[in-house]
């Protein structure tokens, strides 16, 4: 918060030079292409060149969106399908991290658990589905379990290399220092796989988004994942697109928080020499 | 005192890269180190580090043999090797034990004040130039008072300019405490204007060649007679230490033919 509020009030705060103004816009250029297409696709509709009802217009769409919302049910969905994606991430993220960074810290450990942890991360996540749903049952532990597997790797495989790739130059300025085990760990190793590790939290986090939407499509009562089955038996392709905004907004807020989290860690980062 | 007894060093491969290096240094000593590549002078620093133990041989200091970084024992590396994700005074600060967080704060003050960063206090050190980053590094490396600092070719990735300034400065800081210095080194000027003594080490495996005394009083002219007597005769070691007739690759050409005028 503090972080994004920082910077707009800067931008903010500064005289409407031509170069500020050009920061402004720029990121805003983005925008121009779906924009146009949206506003596009609304002026057919509305023109009657289309009837848009397989390819409902954005205001239909957004009309849906606010009818769901407005019923509770959006809310409900959106909830459980956070709770499968919060359960799965946070058990895929621990034992991500205890193993990655035993496994990167110690070559014995490396070599016992990554051939066997390699070989299970070249089987595509979905192919576990049957299993799972015949050892956990068809609700939610299938479904979370899937998930963790999801997040797993990339955090085991991006904390693990982190750890390996640690400047050895570094390493000595502790020994140099005479750092205990510990102190070498928290003093050096930990902020320096900090960035790395984020960055693995973060497509983990993407992972986990997809896993709980192929759980959910197959076989929910609830969640954002049954919205999108839901919209496609009903013929309702407005409540689809819908769900889909809904997970394009939590997916996104939910990245922006690890981001948000880590940043006072990973200030150091940004800056550049001014040599 | 600090004492190297027949130190050597075979790495497990087999390489011999040090074959027995004796030397006595008195407290407050500046000795310089040099000699062409691959003559083991960094092999010989870390030893004396504790980073890197010999593996024949001893390295005491006041009595103790060292065999693992010790407290009394501090060392610059080529590169800064400031920790990135520590404010400058932070990074000062490191070899800091459990101190009160006055006293901390105090000597890191002082510390970068000694070095002239005191406005860089608060500053990334990625946002530093070369030079400021290796102060920030002498810094460090001087805050928990070492009875021995140990240089490795600490000004060598620095422009001729910072160089020269940084060579004066760490006599400057040197003349505060005394501590024991050990520089490696390969600039021949660098040696003569801060060492009592240069060590020329000679490869294969690497030894102590030749010793040469620099009696000039400090701070010494770069430009002046005596120091240009003591580098002909340096390089004139170095030249033998490498088994050639004196060719002058390691210095200029003018220093080149002093050399071969001198022997």
């Amino acid at each position: 918060m503090t972080l994004a509020g920082d910077r707009a009030k800067e931008l903010l705060s500064q005289p409407a030079t031509p170069q500020n103004l050009a920061r402004l816009v720029r990121p805003m250029l983005g925008l121009v292409l779906p924009v146009t297409l949206a506003v596009l696709w609304e002026l057919i509709v509305r023109m009657g060149w289309a009837t848009g009802r397989l390819a409902p217009p954005p205001s239909v769409v957004f009309a849906t969106f606010v009818d769901l919302a407005r019923t509770g049910e959006l809310q409900r969905h959106t909830l459980v399908t956070l709770w499968r994606v919060g359960a799965g991430f946070g058990i895929g993220v621990a034992a991500a991290t205890c193993i990655g960074a035993a496994a990167g810290y110690s070559a014995t450990v490396r070599r016992l658990v990554d051939p066997s942890i390699q070989g299970l991360r070249a089987i595509p996540s979905i192919a576990w589905v049957p299993l799972f749903i015949l050892w956990l049952g068809i609700f939610e532990a299938s479904k979370v379990t899937l998930i963790a597997v999801g997040v797993f790797f990339p955090v085991y495989l991006g904390l693990m290399s982190a750890i390996q790739s640690v400047d050895r130059k570094l390493v000595e300025v502790g020994r140099a220092f005479r750092l205990t085990d510990f102190a070498m760990v928290r003093r050096i190793l930990m902020p320096a796989v900090l960035p790395a590790y984020v960055i693995s939290l973060r497509s983990g986090l993407g992972l986990g988004w997809m896993f709980v939407i192929a759980a959910e499509l197959m076989g929910a009562s609830e969640g954002l994942g049954y919205l999108l089955i839901d919209g496609q038996q009903l013929g309702k392709p407005a409540e689809i697109v819908a769900a889909i905004v809904a997970f394009a907004i939590v997916g996104k807020v939910t990245d922006w928080l690890i981001v948000l989290a880590a940043s006072p860690f990973l200030r150091w980062e940004d800056v550049v020499r001014q040599d | 005192m600090l004492s190297l007894d027949r130190v050597g060093k075979t790495y497990p491969k087999g390489v011999h890269a040090l074959g027995g290096v004796t030397l006595d240094v008195e407290l407050g000593e500046i000795v310089a180190v040099i000699g062409g590549s691959g003559c083991g002078k960094s092999t010989l620093l870390r030893a004396i580090a504790g980073l890197d133990p010999p593996s024949e041989g001893a390295v005491v200091l006041d009595g103790e043999r060292i065999t693992a970084p010790h407290e009394k024992i501090g060392i610059i590396f080529q590169e800064p090797r400031l920790l990135p994700w520590l404010k400058v005074a932070d990074n000062v600060g490191f070899g800091l034990g459990n101190l009160p967080k006055a006293d901390r704060a105090a000597q890191i003050a002082t510390a970068l004040r000694r070095v002239g960063l005191t406005d860089k206090a608060s500053v990334w050190p990625r946002e530093l130039s070369g030079g400021q980053a290796q102060r920030v590094a002498i810094a460090r490396a001087l805050v928990p008072r070492p009875e021995v600092l140990l240089l490795d070719e600490p000004f060598s990735a620095l422009d001729a300019f910072t160089r020269t300034d940084l060579q004066d400065h760490l006599l400057d800081l040197w003349a505060d405490a005394k501590p024991t210095l050990i520089l490696v080194t390969h600039d021949v000027d660098e040696a003569i204007v801060l060492a009592d003594r240069v060590m020329v080490m000679r490869p294969r495996p690497g030894r102590i060649f030749d010793e040469i005394e620099v009696d000039l009083p400090r701070p010494r002219d770069r430009q002046s007679a005596a120091f240009d007597f003591v580098k002909r005769r340096v390089l004139a070691a170095l030249d033998r230490s490498l088994n050639r007739a004196p060719t002058g690759a390691e210095g200029e050409p003018k220093a080149a033919a002093g050399a071969a005028l001198w022997w």
